[in-house]
């Protein structure tokens, strides 16, 4: 199998650099292939948002980073690198060093990711003795301060309360307050807003955004709403089953998406303004193939409507359009865009 | 009954609960629903939104007469809910909830998940049950192979066309949907939506669809009704209510909407950054004035009452006469 070589830059200022990574997991049926020759990278101070449908493998790809899949999962990767070490050589205690410490995780349910016997001050607190940072007046004061940058008022009175004392948002604010303890230089968020209502999402994707700005940190942000990605991605990277079937730049991933699979999902979705109120709305018929066992083609080709004979067998190159924009599909660029535009156009004469 | 009444109609509906923690606390009154007024007409989409713990799937369970208000009076045509037989109330008007996952029972088939309703209410013979079961599968497009499929084969759209199956098999006039797609994937909601769109023009139903997403009710209602704390506070057309929100609570509910336009970045954060008051301890007057950027003096000490211009009811007192004529 070929791997991806262009989405790596030649300078090597990338906080993370992932190519050729596959991860497999063994299940009683066979081989589940979660994530399939997967390559992205991410500078300080960028944003990258993998994006997909449950399934589809983004967050094997985050576990597999930060070194927390079951022991019946493996991962090979040509490069896996975390500010220029290699995480796939490192030993757990190694690894366990790195998370929570220059590698910050927020996950989408606080409540869950809280441990409830445990005292807010005593949780962050711990974080930051456990790696050795200070002593635990330090990390009072570190908290204190951190629990107000992320807007929580009486912070040293939150210190004494426990999670289930506290609302969605505030714990995971906490949450953030938290995974700062140690200055991380990445943050991997899965789903970090999924829980939340609308307005109290649109704030923490809001402290999130400030914060990476202010602390130059690179954010990985893992979700399945494409009105996030839009509004926060430096880069978007989309992922279906297990492949990262294209990658570019926010406005053009958004805006002359490439994959029909990109460009069906960007339609299911009805937009205030733009999508007639009470119009079918755009559909991708059928569901997400089985990844167990070997594998061939495209595994869009079942629900796509220009799927070719070409789609079924052997492996699908990912095209590269350059600085990092590309996808994996058999159809060139001015055919992808052609099917967009007819797509669109059909899509309008329906509403008239 | 009143063919002309709306089909349902509530008049100063409320609910309360009492929430007490533990044996020695005095039980506080919770206000889950409080003095809501609104009508459904037949064939329409009424749409029901606000944040959790508004109110809105109380609401929900009282329109299905499956929990009694505490104060006011639904009514079914034009007759008080209360009065109606349950049996008969089912019969016209079925739930369809939000997670397929736990609303399907894990041991029966789709056959006998779906043909369930038509048992209950002993409608027709065996063969007529199994026949209506098969001609509702493949109106809501599923294939006949999973006649006696279990749930647990099934994927999560799959299950939400099951719920949907069950709900319309004794040809009910009113769905109530609470939330159908927001345990789906995105492009399986579009599937759903688009189903529940045709399921309308062909079965001529009317729907209560509960929802936050507020993109997905503007696309699907025709009217819509805001909650807050248990309270109506905006109800108007899907046109008044999103093309020209009057209360500011609908305003900044339509501003955190994020759509995938990455030209539009995030949108600003106002003074809905407050948290959601405790519906325990609800704000003195209006309920949203701590988060308001329009609060005035009075919206902390007097509830402001609710007022009717061109079909929209409003709750807000910048809509006070007094207010607009100064």
């Amino acid at each position: 199998m070929t791997t991806d070589t262009a989405d790596i830059p030649d300078n090597d200022e990338s906080i993370l650099a992932v190519r050729g990574m596959n991860v497999d997991i063994r299940v009683p049926a066979g081989t589940l292939h979660a994530v399939t020759n997967s390559a992205f990278h991410v500078k300080q101070g960028e944003t990258l948002c993998i994006v997909g449908e449950s399934g589809c493998g983004k967050s094997i790809t985050s576990l597999a980073v930060m070194g927390l899949l079951p022991a019946n999962a493996t991962v090979t990767a040509d490069v896996l690198k975390f500010e220029g070490r290699d995480l796939l050589s490192m030993s757990q205690k190694q690894l366990s060093e790195l998370r929570g410490n220059r590698m910050g995780m927020i996950f989408q349910d606080p409540m869950t990711s809280l441990n409830p016997v445990y005292t807010i001050g005593n949780q962050m607190q711990e974080i930051y003795v456990r790696h050795g940072k200070g002593n635990a007046a330090q990390a009072k004061d570190r908290a204190i301060h951190l629990l107000e940058k992320v807007g929580i008022t009486a912070a040293e009175s939150r210190l004494g309360q426990y999670p289930h004392q506290l609302s969605g948002g505030l714990r995971q604010r906490v949450m953030i307050a938290m995974m700062l303890m140690n200055d991380p230089v990445l943050i991997i968020a899965d789903e970090p807003t999924t829980a939340l209502d609308v307005t109290i999402q649109a704030q923490i994707l809001h402290l999130l955004a400030d914060l990476q700005k202010e602390f130059n940190m690179a954010l990985i942000l893992i979700t399945h709403d494409l009105g996030v990605v839009a509004r926060i991605a430096d880069r978007v990277a989309v992922m279906y089953a297990g492949y990262m079937v294209e990658t570019g730049s926010s406005d053009e991933v958004f805006n002359a998406p490439m994959h029909p699979y990109t460009q069906g999902l960007i339609d299911c979705i009805p937009i205030p303004g733009k999508t007639e109120r009470g119009a079918l709305l755009g559909s991708i018929p059928g569901i997400v193939p089985a990844l167990v066992g070997d594998q061939e083609g495209c595994m869009f080709r079942n629900r796509c409507d220009f799927a070719q004979e070409v789609c079924g067998t052997g492996t699908i190159e990912r095209r590269e359009l350059g600085d990092l924009r590309g996808y994996r599909c058999v159809l060139g660029p001015e055919q992808a865009q052609a099917n967009l535009q007819a797509g669109r156009a059909t899509a309008a004469a329906a509403e008239e | 009954m009143n063919a002309d009444a709306p089909v349902l109609e509530c008049r100063d509906v409320s609910r309360t609960f009492m929430i007490g923690k533990g044996p020695f606390v005095q039980k506080k009154p919770l206000r889950a629903v409080q003095d809501v007024s609104l009508s459904i007409e037949r064939g329409e989409v009424l749409a029901v939104v606000g944040e959790s713990g508004c109110g809105k799937t109380t609401l929900a369970k009282m329109l299905l007469g499956l929990l009694p208000p505490s104060g006011g009076e639904i009514f079914f045509e034009g007759v008080p809910l209360s009065s109606v037989d349950r049996n008969a109330v089912s019969r016209r008007i079925q739930p369809v909830f939000q997670d397929p996952y736990s609303s399907l029972n894990p041991r029966k088939t789709l056959a006998s998940i779906i043909s369930l309703p038509l048992d209950v209410h002993k409608i027709g013979t065996p063969e007529e049950r199994k026949r209506r079961v098969e001609e509702i599968m493949e109106l809501v497009g599923l294939p006949r192979r999973l006649l006696y499929s279990y749930p647990s084969q099934l994927s999560g759209g799959q299950r939400q066309r099951v719920a949907i199956a069950r709900a319309l098999a004794i040809k009910p006039e009113i769905l109530v949907c609470d939330e159908p797609t927001s345990a789906l994937d995105v492009s399986v909601q579009a599937q759903i939506l688009n189903l529940l769109q045709e399921l309308r023009d062909e079965l001529n139903l009317t729907y209560v669809f509960i929802s936050h997403n507020l993109a997905v009710v503007e696309h699907m209602s025709s009217r819509v009704a805001v909650m807050y704390l248990g309270r109506l506070i905006e109800f108007g057309t899907a046109a008044q209510v999103f093309d020209d929100p009057k209360h500011p609570y609908t305003s900044a509910l339509l501003d955190s909407v994020l759509t995938p336009e990455p030209q539009y970045g995030l949108p600003e954060i106002t003074t809905m950054g407050r948290e959601f008051p405790n519906p325990l301890n609800p704000p003195p007057g209006c309920a949203f004035h701590p988060r308001c950027p329009k609060a005035m003096d009075v919206c902390s000490q007097a509830q402001p009452q609710p007022a009717e211009e061109n079909g929209r009811m409003l709750e807000c007192h910048l809509y006070d006469e007094e207010t607009a004529a100064a």
